[in-house]
């Protein structure tokens, strides 16, 4: 199985720890993961703002990239979301499709592909308190929604689970959206801001030191409340724990 | 940060209560600028607090009510299903409802638009000598803009709902179709009575003010000529239609006076009255968290020596149900659930919307009556998808968000502005090489590459949130190549596609 390594525009800029760490635990998993070096972003900046005619040549770059991997893994939500479900300005070619049917979220990648029971080098002896965002959680079913009735489930926190020493607390809206959306951040930056100082209230009442996702735009949205306010809480990416982060 | 310090002031007892805030409408043929009336909104902390927390409250109680039935999932499918089989035959069971209602002695009028249905409504008063209006509340009526019509014509409309009361006392819209003053405080309640009813300013005990505005409005409800009410269901099999309250009002706006009207839109019909048992379920679980509303009013025929009317409204129905991405937004019960768990609505209240309907359900249909005045709408979401899976009808409400989003920017309806700064995005974003330079070309990233990776202004970032610092070592990208790629013969050449 040869796996594409997609990191997402912002990662790449912002967190490159977040991009390193999965590409160090998929190897620890011994895939064989390359990273296509002209790759920039999957399209969802302007496809979100309803320009989809803009986001043509930027899907048509994507697929340039990945059509060769049996399967593309990313650790971002909202982009696996983009390519599955909206990755439509470009024709839909047997690339196109290929492409679109074989992006997984890394969450999903470790948990359904790889099936993983255990992550022996890991160890992160704090609270956390864990952010489902609302593509992974809705758009890519990575456990049930508090609004919809069946039986609870969770992908990330049964991974997170298998960390010696960690630590879950429950918040009292847990799926609440954090209020990032993209575009929606610079659009209605006041409902996005406040959205974004309840939620780390919300995980601070309930003693959480870190926050952690599997979307990096929400923690960026979500730090960047949290520093503006000065409040103790700290950030991380569930590929950054997984693979053997202990701070 | 010196802002983060409590503020003295803040800590002291009151002298006044906050004033509620009042967001701006739009002008005539002027887009709504949601966000800088929700902005308003949030300034009013201790208002858009109550806010959040009460109709949170609402979203919490449905959810436990939706999980103790268990076969919650199935009767919204089959709600669903039924929504989707009536529309797709409405012709044939408006015209077996009308039929069978006309049987009942019902008179049918037909209304194309609500300034069709103010007429109509209108020429039934007049030939009835009618000068005072008991009325139930109806979102449909405001969608008409009735009660601003009546108002201009000089016939007195009296509502008969609380809340809708509340609002009508205020001059203001329902800022919640199921709680229409939703948005206020009591305090807030208490000196509009005071003003209006003369009740004592300083008390705002819920039954003391609900009391007052009793003793105020009963004899206005006694002595009026004819009663209005909406439906929340009309049944093509037996021409008779159904009322759901909490207080009892529209029993009292349909059986007080001897004229009842009823404004019901074309989307409100059911095929039987067996499926009521589907719906009626799901309705106030869904809408207050309650198993049922308090009365669930059947209506069949005018009452003995009564006189009974129904005016069938389509305002931009018909039309909407030809929209191929947007048609099945006729399915909603106006149930509010979307409205309870969207964390937008909750944040900004539903006056922000400037229009007769809020939340996520007034984001897919307002821009059907004015998709330029609505234009923004539709960007008022996160697209966290909540409002979809509490839909008792299933509804796929922020997928039609987002496509509403594509709709308008093909439509020119986006701001020029924002269509070149992402036309620009796009164009960077697709050449690796300008991707790269527009990283490296500086030595702060933060300077150049926000504007296509944030989208937009970054000063609306910067408003309440601080920018992610540039990563020491540079970018991913970096790393690889001098991590991975450090003992190969060749590093490939990033940019060679461009
Ligand atoms: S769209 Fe669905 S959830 Fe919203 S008011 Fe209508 S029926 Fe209720």
């Amino acid at each position: 199985m040869r796996i594409g390594l997609f990191v997402p525009c912002f990662i790449d800029a912002f967190y490159p720890d977040v991009g390193i760490a999965t590409l160090e635990l998929l190897e620890r998993f011994h895939c064989k993961v390359d990273y296509p070096f002209d790759q920039t972003c999957c399209g969802q900046p302007m496809v979100n703002s309803g320009c989809h005619a803009e986001a043509r040549a930027t899907e048509a770059l994507f697929v340039k990239n990945f059509a060769q991997y049996d399967v593309i893994v990313a650790p971002s939500g909202s982009c696996v979301h983009q390519i599955r479900d909206n990755l439509t300005a470009v024709e839909q070619t047997p690339d196109v499709k290929h492409v679109r049917e074989n992006t997984l979220e890394l969450v999903e990648f470790l948990h359904d592909v790889l099936e993983v029971d255990a992550f022996p080098w890991a160890r992160f002896e704090h609270r956390v308190g864990y952010h489902d965002s609302c593509n992974t959680l809705r758009n890519l079913g990575h456990g049930k929604p508090s609004e919809l009735h069946g039986e609870p489930f969770s992908k990330p926190r049964a991974l997170l689970e298998k960390v010696a020493g960690i630590e879950l607390v429950q918040i009292d809206r847990p799926d609440e959206c954090c209020g990032f959306g993209g575009t929606f951040s610079v659009t209605e930056p006041e409902v996005s801001a406040q959205m974004g100082r309840d939620k780390i209230a919300d995980h601070g009442r309930n003693g959480a030191e870190y926050i952690v996702s599997a979307d990096s735009s929400c923690l960026m949205h979500q730090s960047g409340c949290a520093a503006r306010i000065g409040a103790p809480i700290k950030f991380k990416h569930i590929a950054e724990i997984l693979n053997g982060a202990s701070q | 940060m010196s802002g983060n310090e409590p503020n003295p002031a803040a800590t002291l007892q009151r002298a006044t209560p906050e004033a509620q805030p009042r967001p701006a409408k739009a002008a005539d043929g002027k887009r709504v600028d949601h966000a800088r009336s929700a902005k308003q909104f949030l300034n009013a902390p201790e208002h858009a607090k109550s806010h959040d927390t009460r109709v949170w409250a609402m979203r919490t109680k449905r959810d436990k009510q939706a999980h103790t039935i268990e076969e919650w999932e199935e009767l919204r499918e089959l709600a669903s299903q039924i929504k989707t089989h009536t529309l797709a035959h409405l012709d044939t069971y408006l015209e077996q409802f009308e039929a069978n209602a006309k049987a009942n002695g019902i008179h049918v009028h037909w209304a194309a638009d609500g300034a069709e249905h103010n007429r109509i409504v209108h020429e039934i008063f007049t030939e009835h000598g009618v000068k005072r209006v008991i009325k139930a509340k109806s979102m449909l009526m405001e969608e008409c803009g009735f009660r601003h019509y009546m108002d201009s014509v000089g016939i007195e409309i009296v509502e008969t709902d609380l809340g809708e009361r509340i609002q009508q006392l205020d001059g203001e819209d329902p800022s919640h179709i199921v709680v229409p003053p939703v948005h206020k405080m009591r305090s807030d309640v208490a000196r509009l009575f005071a003003e209006q009813l003369g009740s004592d300013p300083d008390n705002d005990d819920a039954h003391y003010l609900a009391g007052a505005q009793r003793d105020a409005t009963r004899p206005l409800i006694l002595d009026a000529d004819a009663g209005m009410t909406g439906a929340n269901f009309a049944v093509a099999e037996t021409g008779g239609f159904v009322v759901c309250t909490n207080e009892g009002n529209a029993d009292l706006s349909a059986n007080v006076p001897n004229l009842h009207v009823a404004s019901i839109g074309i989307e409100k019909l059911v095929p039987r009255v067996e499926d009521m048992g589907v719906f009626i379920r799901l309705l106030s679980r869904s809408a207050l968290g309650s198993p049922i509303t308090q009365y669930t009013s059947h209506f069949r025929a005018p009452k003995q020596g009564g006189e009974m009317h129904i005016v069938l409204v389509d305002n931009g129905r018909s039309k909407r149900l030809g929209m191929e991405k947007f048609w099945s937004s006729l399915k909603c019960i106006r149930c509010g659930a979307c409205m309870n768990t969207c964390p937008v609505y909750r944040r900004s209240g539903g006056l922000s919307y400037g229009a007769t309907y809020a939340g996520p359900l007034g984001l897919i249909l307002n821009p059907t009556f004015d998709a330029h005045r609505y234009s923004n709408l539709p960007f008022a979401s996160t697209l966290n998808g909540s409002c979809t899976n509490v839909c008792p009808v299933k509804i796929n409400i922020h997928e039609q968000i987002f496509g509403w989003r594509q709709v308008l920017a093909e439509n020119g309806h986006l701001p020029w502005t924002k269509k070149t700064a992402l036309s620009a995005a796009g164009k960077v974003l697709a050449s690796p090489k300008g991707y790269r330079v527009a990283i490296k070309t500086t030595n702060s990233a933060l300077k150049h590459l926000p504007r296509w990776a944030l989208y937009n202004r970054m000063n609306a970032w910067g408003e309440g949130r601080e920018m992610p610092s540039p990563p020491d070592n540079g970018t991913f990208h970096d790393w690889y190549r001098r991590n991975r790629l450090k003992n190969q013969a060749k590093t490939p050449n990033e940019g060679d596609s461009q």
